[in-house]
Order: structure tokens, then sequence, then C-alpha cells
């Protein structure tokens, strides 16, 4: 087949909702594109796990933080598939790492706020969780198998720990005025950047047409970011907290809430390194993969003698 | 209630507890994804274990405590753990080093301790003894890999043999508890464990192509309530919230 006839095949078979696996053809585009989205998300994991770790150690009881740890971990194991997706596209985990520590790869912007106390676990769960859960619920049907795959296993996860998230804060909101205070406290600060996780308004996402026609994205950032304003309003309210936007409203005519403008430079400005946390984040990666040199030559070094060993045996 | 049981119960309760909160700290932070996972596992493991002997020794003491009271609510003086899980992380080969000396102490321990006539000891055992057939191996295999890797992985695990070393025997050494344990049948006889550990020691070590030192000094303290400057900041971390903001539900 020539390259017009590939890419025929190529557009029938994601017409017809048949997946694409790492052997078929696929324009170099779509790989990149691919490699790009996915890598975004696994390095998102493996950052997001550092606002969180800092509250293992001072988890407020032993069953908490048995939860938290639990929790990490399952980031750390998000991080492992969608790398190992992203690695049938050709490319390896190394160079998705370095991307990563040289600032070429970006990762979601609200790992770089930081968690400054307790309640922040419960918002982070409640909140941070949800968004990614209405972002990457319809990546399970994504058009590439081997991410399709990686997704539905994050998403059974991904919504414990928001079930979890939600669950924290509300043992928060019913016990003692300042665990309310910091209630409200957690979901001032992560509100706002949990709406920003959607990305940019459909009229300046510049990806969304081209992804949503290679079936990689299933909606458009505002319809996501609609529903996800639509479903956390009523849980605000059964929190008995408040959602920290004067315009947030029902609007009866659409059935919908209709809510304040987000403040983009704010997003913009993370994007480009200027967040509270963006420095420390990528400081903490890059240390614990530098410091992490010598054993991962050890480790190789090691397996090379064995082998050698039982070669000569 | 009984004393020695209670104590018995925290002393193993408080080595999981702080290894456990140890380990924690390299969560996000491993040379190896896999391992951060591993590592995480581990304290995961070891916080699991301290809780069921922490519910256990509350329910021994009998006054309507709670497992997070014990762990949260008491000072460093009533903590019963060696000196060794309190050590610092230091860096992987330490962490290994501090791991592999514990694991193979509780491997062993879990394994004797499930013929404990105490119902209670013997259930947590056959269940965390399970756990640590894997953390041993997980730990011994790095003790291999490090010391028989390259030439800085052997200089660094030596040292951190070194270092170690002096902390490793606490845990055999009988304190009062484990004298009534053995005595009464509820608990192991260190003895056994101390033969059965010396040997792993040995035989790993030497695989590995380490020398342990062979000053037989060792540090004590831990089991009677003595610890390291290390433990007040450790418990100043763990308890901070409890302590910020008494009685509240969490």
């Amino acid at each position: 087949m020539n390259e017009k006839q590939l890419e025929d095949h190529f557009n029938e078979k994601i017409d017809k909702d048949i997946r694409i696996e790492p052997k078929d053809w696929m324009p170099e585009n779509y790989r990149k594109t691919l490699i790009r989205q996915i890598s975004q998300h696994a390095h998102s994991e493996i950052v997001g796990m550092l606002p969180e770790a800092n509250w293992i150690s001072r988890a407020p009881t032993l069953r908490r933080k048995a939860a938290a740890l639990a929790k990490v971990q399952d980031e750390a194991g998000h991080g492992l598939y969608l790398y190992s997706a992203c690695e049938t596209l050709g490319i390896d985990r190394d160079t998705l790492l370095d991307q990563l520590h040289t600032g070429k790869a970006k990762y979601s912007s609200i790992f770089n706020y930081p968690t400054l106390t307790w309640a922040d676990m419960g918002a982070i769960g409640w909140l941070v969780d949800g968004a990614a859960i209405m972002n990457q619920v319809p990546l399970c049907r994504a058009s590439y198998g081997p991410y399709a795959r990686a997704m539905i296993r994050v998403c059974k996860e991904e919504s414990f720990h928001q079930r979890q998230g939600f669950e924290i804060m509300l043992t928060l909101c019913r016990g003692s005025k300042e665990q309310k205070k910091m209630a409200q406290d957690a979901l001032n600060r992560w509100w706002w950047p949990a709406l920003m996780m959607f990305g940019p308004t459909d009229a300046d996402s510049p990806h969304t047409e081209q992804s949503m026609r290679w079936g990689i994205k299933r909606f458009t950032n505002d319809e996501l970011r609609q529903k996800f304003v639509d479903v956390s309003k009523p849980q605000a309210d059964l929190l008995g907290i408040t959602i920290p936007d004067p315009d947030l409203k029902w609007n009866e005519e659409r059935g919908r809430h209709d809510f304040g403008k987000i403040n983009w430079e704010e997003f913009y400005n993370v994007i480009k390194g200027n967040g509270p946390c963006n420095k420390q984040r990528i400081d903490a990666r890059t240390k614990a993969w530098e410091d992490g040199a010598w054993v991962r030559a050890a480790a190789s070094a090691y397996a090379e003698k064995r082998k050698s060993k039982q070669q000569a045996a | 209630m009984n004393n020695h049981l209670f104590n018995y119960t925290l002393q193993q309760a408080d080595n999981c507890l702080i290894l456990g909160q140890r380990l924690g700290e390299w969560c996000g932070h491993g040379p190896i994804l896999e391992q951060d996972i591993a590592m995480t596992n581990i304290a995961l493991d070891l916080i699991g274990q301290s809780r069921m002997l922490y519910q256990y020794a509350a329910e021994v003491q009998g006054d309507g405590k709670t497992e997070d009271d014990l762990a949260y609510l008491r000072d460093a003086w009533d903590f019963k753990n060696v000196l060794l899980v309190e050590q610092p992380n230091g860096d992987f080969a330490k962490t290994i080093l501090r791991q592999f000396l514990f694991d193979s102490f509780n491997c062993y321990f879990y394994e004797a301790l499930k013929d404990s006539n105490d119902e209670k000891l013997a259930a947590i055992a056959a269940k965390s003894h399970k756990e640590t057939l894997y953390h041993l191996k997980w730990s011994a295999d790095w003790v291999l890999r490090l010391g028989d890797g390259t030439e800085e992985s052997h200089e660094r695990i030596q040292s951190a043999l070194n270092e170690l070393w002096p902390y490793s025997a606490e845990i055999i050494i009988a304190s009062d508890a484990d004298h009534d344990a053995k005595t009464n049948g509820y608990g192991v006889n260190l003895e056994e464990i101390q033969s059965r550990r010396d040997s792993k020691i040995e035989e790993v070590l030497e695989e590995a192509t380490l020398t342990a030192p062979e000053d037989t000094f060792s540090h004590s303290g831990g089991k009677s309530g003595t610890h390291t400057e290390h433990l007040g900041y450790i418990l100043a971390d763990l308890q901070f919230l409890q302590r910020a903001y008494p009685g509240n539900e969490w």
C-alpha cells in the first residue's frame, strides 16, 4: 500500500472505532501527538506524587496514613502503565524522563500548587482527582489501544481516590470549627486551579479539533469543565462549604450552572514556570533521578555479572 | 492488664510504625520508579502490621484506648522500638541495609510467633509473615546488587554497614517483656531467631562481597524508652495534627 492508502485505511479504522495497535501504520503526527499526550499524563502522575507525599508523614491517623501511602503508590503505578503505553510508540522511558527534567515536556499545572494543610489531601482527592476522572473516563475509549487499556485501570483507581478525598472533606466539615475552616480554605485554594485542569477555552485550544478527529479526545475542554462545575456544586453544598465564585449560579434556561471567569493570566503564568512550586517539583524529580544514577548503574552492573557467570557455568 | 504482654506487643508495633514512617519518606523520591513503589509497598505493610498490633495492645490494656491513641499520644520515652528503625534514611544504600538488618529479624520473628499460645498474636504473625518473606527477599536482593554492583555502590553499602552495624544486635537482646513472653509461651525464643538471623546475614554479606565490622559493640536502650535524638523529630512530624488539634475525628 502507498502512503495515501495507508492513511485511508487508518482513517477508516478510526471512523469505525477500531483500535489502533502499536504495530499498525499510523500518521507521524498521530504518533507524536499521542507521545505528547500520554507522556504528559505519565509525568503528571509522577510529579503529582509529590504534593500528596508531603502529608504522608503527618497523616492524622494510621488509617489515613495507610490510605495516603496506598494512594501515592497507585499514582506511581499509573505512571508506570502510562510510560509503558508510551514506549509502544517507539520512545523509551529515559528519554521521556529527560524531557520532563529539562522542561521540554509538560505535566498538569495543578501540581505546581502547594499542599498547605491536611485538608488539601481531601480537596485534591475530591476536586483534582474528580477533574482528572472527567478528563480520563472518555479516554478509556481512546483510539490507541495501549492508551485506552491503561486508562481503564487508571480510572478505576482514580474513582476510589476521589471518594476517599471527599470522605476526608466530609469528616473535616463535620468536625471542629478549625477543621471546617481547613476544609473551606482548601476549597478556596484548589477550586480555580481545578477548573484550569481542563485546559484553555475551546477557542484557545489548538489541538482539540485534530485530537477529536483522531479519537484521542472525546469531549472539548469547555464541555468537560461545565460538567465538572455542575457535579461539584451540589457536593460542596452537601459539605456545607462555599465555592469561591460569586458568579456561580444555576441557570434555569440552560439547565446548567453559570460560573465566573477563570483567571487565564494565572493559568499561563503557572504553565510558563511561575507557579508557587514549579521549581520545587522539578528539582525534586531531578534530584531523585540524579541521586539514583549510581543505584541504576549498580543494578545493571550486577545483572551483567550474573549473566556472564551463568554463561561461564 | 498483663503489662509484659502489653509491652511485648508495643515493642513490635513501634518497630513497624517507626520503620514504616521512615520508609514512607522515600515516597515520590525513589531512584527507580519500580523501587519507589516497592518501598511504599513495604511501608504500607509495616503500617498495617503496626495497626494490628496497636489494636491488640489497646485491647490488652483494656481502658478504651485506640490504635491512634497509642501511636499519636505517647511521647518518645514510651516508645519501645529499637534504635535501628529510627536511623535516618541516608542514601539508598543505607535504607537498604537498615531494611535488611530489620527484615532478617522480622521475617524469622513472625515465623516463630505463629506458634504463640496467644491466638491474636499468632494470627497477626501468620498474616505478617507472608509479607515479610517478600520484604526480606527484596532487601537481600538489593544488598547483593549494591554490594556486588559497581565500585561506588560497593563503597556506599559497605559504609552503611559500618555505620549501622552497632545498631544491629539490639533487636535480639531480650527485654523483660521478651523474657516473659518466652517463658509463658506467647512470644518467641530470641536465641533461636538470632542464630537463624546471623546465618542469613552472614550468607548475604558474603555473597555481596561485604565485610561486617569486627567490633561487636551494640547500642541499646530503645526497648526501655531511651532513644536517639531522631525519634523526637519523627514523632513531631507523625503526631503534629493530633497534638495541634486534640480530640478531633480525622
